[in-house]
């Protein structure tokens, strides 16, 4: 396989390859990648989305074989909310920092049409956090805690029947951002027939839904054929349980009913068994793999069209990030210098038209001041030629009044006298 | 907005340690298979690995790499065969696949035939510089995409090994130029060439006055003082400094010494043997490349030397950011002058390289 791979990868790059006269050393270089792992330890993130009482909490429990939590959650939340707890597990000498995410609160609701919306939102959330991690320019993504998810456990309640509607839809929203592994939970209350046709139903109905879930890669033959006959059993049917019950002369883990005990670890009980080697033992890595270059990759090129990149020019030339990033500034500043002008050429106009308006109130202000000033000077002129009027008549009537006392003095003491005094009086009061 | 109705902010999963429950497991559950996942998956990928050899010509770096990968790699040239030493620097770059064990390597050596050997070497390490930038451009421009390659093609320099030639003084003033250049932008290994001319006391010497010398100009050669993680690191890389340069020898003929085919020199008064300690240290510099700390050049190459050319390149482009989304590249500029190039101290290395110094916990 290795010297297909080689050739292959000759005929690509035109490299030859070259025969060593004797032993180098590089065959350990897997062993120093190893050991570089384990020294920086993994991450490993899982979401399990089911509803309430389901059996998720139970499962986890006994898949990593450690109690994690104990309270169980209630009914009656008004949304779905989703938590998330990190632990961190050691075997040998590999450190795992798992992270659980539950959903809290899915499908209690009597309206569920916004159930699986927190959901995406926070898949999303955890993508964007790592794409705003790898744009900054001074980053440290070797250290950075990735939080994304790297496979969705989506349990489906026993009915026996088909899928639900909510199950359908939350799945069909969720494929194409995480990897989705189907489990049937509390498997132990299906028979084994009715379980046969169950999981047939699932899986037409899901094939039919375009519904996309986590195929195991068979493309590697160490795995391949374990990987494609687990293929087939999907949907797993599991039964969680921490208790231990005496079965035989060894404690195993089971849960004990009347009418039997029911082993998770034994594979003719559930599929518990098959569930643990493929998520852990054997997929691990390649989960964690595909959530990096596909699903993260899809977010990513969405979200950067979503900004207005693109990798093509108007030629259908292939533009670099940078040139797309230039050519949106340029279009930016000219759009804003444009804007610049606009407003200039407004205020400019503007004065003018106060300027217009002002000028026009001062006019018709100097033509009133001209009328009123005229009005005062006819007054005035009014005035004069009264005034002048008047002295001429008071000149008239002291000459007469000179006269008439002219004629007083010679006849003495006539009757007209103390008019004439009188009028004296009047004439000096008046005066 | 309703106070239930929280979903983790991002800025909280964000967190580089967040609160972690350390936990018990009470049995056998096979976390520990993902370390065979590891090996499969990267035994499918194969490896790469990008090397450079740097020093005067007839130095042996060519059969040097012969030697190292026990194949003709590149074709050594003997002196006075009419082949004219080049009258500029010259890369030239040879990739080749090479197997063993099922892991596959693809090996690219980088020569530089030319270097030192004008009148005037002013500059002479320019090209070898712009190279090594255009190698970390190449990557930054794939990086950058919007839809990127499953796997961006490495092709950027993770060692190069610097021939001193074995004059049993000390360093010449183009070796510490040279040295105090590159150090900052790739992994340095520097070794002595042709170590056969020098006795062993010789050498020790030589090797106490160049290890002298790099201290006084600062010249951090790999493995770099700072990004020792653990006790381990430390006493294993101590061990390695201590014996830095390497007095090595380069031998691609084979001769048979008491029964045995050994590769060596054979002179008039006795066959040098390359793999043998006691006659020089080419075994130290094979392990120190190959067997024990290839990954952690192409680490440190990958989160640091690359990284700061990076942040380099992204805060020269003059436009604030607008929000951590926004990148503004400017176009890349005819000649990317070396970072510390116009600057007459170097730039001192912890202020770029404390993004992996204050990584102390690791999980």
């Amino acid at each position: 396989m290795s010297s297909e791979v080689a050739r292959h990868l000759q005929k690509k790059e035109n490299t030859r390859s070259l025969a060593m006269s004797g032993h180098v050393g590089f065959e350990s270089l897997p062993d120093q990648l190893v050991n570089r792992s384990i020294q920086q330890g993994f991450c490993f993130n899982i979401l399990c989305v089911g509803e309430t009482g389901i059996g998720k909490s139970t499962l986890i429990d006994t898949l990593f074989n450690t109690n994690f939590e104990d309270h169980e959650s209630s009914h009656f939340y008004p949304h779905v909310r989703l938590k998330a707890q990190t632990y961190e597990l050691q075997e040998s000498n590999v450190r795992l920092k798992l992270t659980i995410v539950n959903t809290v609160g899915f499908g209690d609701q009597i309206n569920k049409e916004e159930s699986y919306q927190p959901i995406v939102d926070y898949i999303d959330a955890q993508f964007e956090a790592y794409l705003q991690e790898e744009l900054k320019i001074k980053r440290s993504l070797f250290n950075y805690h990735d939080s994304r998810i790297h496979v969705c456990l989506y349990f489906i309640s026993p009915t026996g029947h088909s899928l639900k509607t909510l199950d359908l839809l939350t799945m069909k929203s969720l494929d194409s951002k995480v990897n989705i592994i189907p489990v049937i939970a509390k498997a132990d209350a299906i028979s084994k027939t009715e379980l046969q046709k169950f999981k047939i139903k699932l899986m037409s109905e899901l094939v039919s839904n375009g519904v996309q879930i986590y195929q195991f890669p068979t493309d590697d033959e160490t795995i391949a054929k374990i990987n494609a006959s687990m293929n087939g059993h999907l949907p797993f049917a599991v039964v969680g349980s921490m208790d231990e019950v005496k079965v035989g002369n060894k404690m195993v883990k089971a849960r004990q009913y009347p009418w039997g005990i029911v082993q998770v670890e034994n594979e003719n009980h559930c599929d518990f068994v098959k569930l643990r080697e493929m998520l852990i033992c054997t997929n691990m890595e390649d989960l964690r793999d595909e959530t990096h270059t596909r699903h993260y990759e899809l977010y990513r090129r969405r979200k950067l069209e979503e900004m207005g990149l693109t990798d093509m020019g108007p030629e259908s030339k292939p533009l670099s990030l940078q040139e797309t990033y230039e050519a949106k500034r340029h279009e930016f500043y000219g759009e804003r210098q444009r804007k610049e002008e606009e407003m200039k050429q407004l205020f400019v106009q503007r004065v003018k038209e106060k300027e217009a308006v002002l000028k026009e109130a001062e006019r018709e202000l100097q033509a009133k001041f001209e009328h009123l000033k005229r009005v005062h000077q006819e007054e005035k002129l009014r005035l004069e030629e009264k005034r002048r009027l008047l002295e001429e008549e008071i000149i008239a009537f002291s000459k007469k009044k000179a006269t008439s006392e002219i004629y007083q003095n010679q006849p003495f003491m006539t009757p007209g006298g103390n008019v004439r005094k009188d009028k004296d009086r009047k004439n000096s009061s008046f005066m | 907005m309703d106070p239930l109705r929280q979903s983790p902010s991002p800025s909280s999963s964000r967190a580089s340690s967040p609160r972690t429950l350390p936990c018990e497991m009470l049995g056998y559950v096979g976390i520990e298979a993902v370390l065979d996942q590891l090996k499969i998956k990267a035994m499918k990928m194969g490896f790469e690995f990008n090397i450079m050899v740097v020093g005067q010509s007839g130095l042996g770096k060519s059969t040097m790499v012969n030697t190292l990968f026990k194949s003709k790699m590149c074709k050594s040239t003997m002196p006075g065969l009419g082949v004219p030493t080049p009258q500029t620097l010259q890369l030239q770059s040879v990739t080749h696949v090479i197997e063993e064990s099922g892991v596959k390597l693809k090996l690219t050596v980088t020569d530089t035939p030319g270097f030192g050997d004008q009148i005037n070497n002013d500059k002479c390490w320019d090209p070898i510089l712009g190279y090594i930038s255009e190698q970390y451009e190449k990557y930054l421009q794939e990086e950058i995409l919007i839809t990127r390659q499953r796997h961006i093609p490495d092709t950027r320099v993770h060692c190069c090994v610097y021939f001193v030639p074995p004059t049993g003084h000390c360093l010449r003033p183009l070796d510490i130029e040279f040295l105090q250049r590159l150090c900052r932008t790739v992994n340095v290994v520097p070794v002595i060439a042709r170590a056969d001319s020098l006795t062993i006391e010789e050498r020790e010497a030589f090797r106490h006055r160049i290890q002298e010398n790099l201290k006084t100009h600062g010249i951090e050669v790999y493995p770099q003082k700072c990004f020792d993680e653990d006790i381990n690191d430390k006493i294993l890389n101590s061990k390695i400094r201590e014996r830095i340069p390497f007095a090595v020898v380069g031998a691609d003929r084979e001769h048979i010494v008491n029964g045995r085919c050994v590769l060596g020199r054979k002179t008039k008064w006795g066959i040098i043997e390359v793999e043998n300690m006691a006659h020089c240290e080419f075994p130290l510099l094979r392990d120190l490349l190959i067997r024990s700390h290839l990954q952690d050049l192409k680490d440190i190459t990958h989160n640091v030397h690359y990284e700061n050319y990076r942040i380099f390149r992204l805060n020269e482009s003059h436009v604030l950011p607008r929000g951590p989304g926004w990148v503004n590249l400017a176009p890349a500029p005819a000649s990317i002058p070396a970072p510390a190039g116009p600057q007459a101290s170097p730039r001192p290395p912890k202020v770029c390289w404390w993004a992996k110094d204050n990584s102390d916990e690791e999980c």
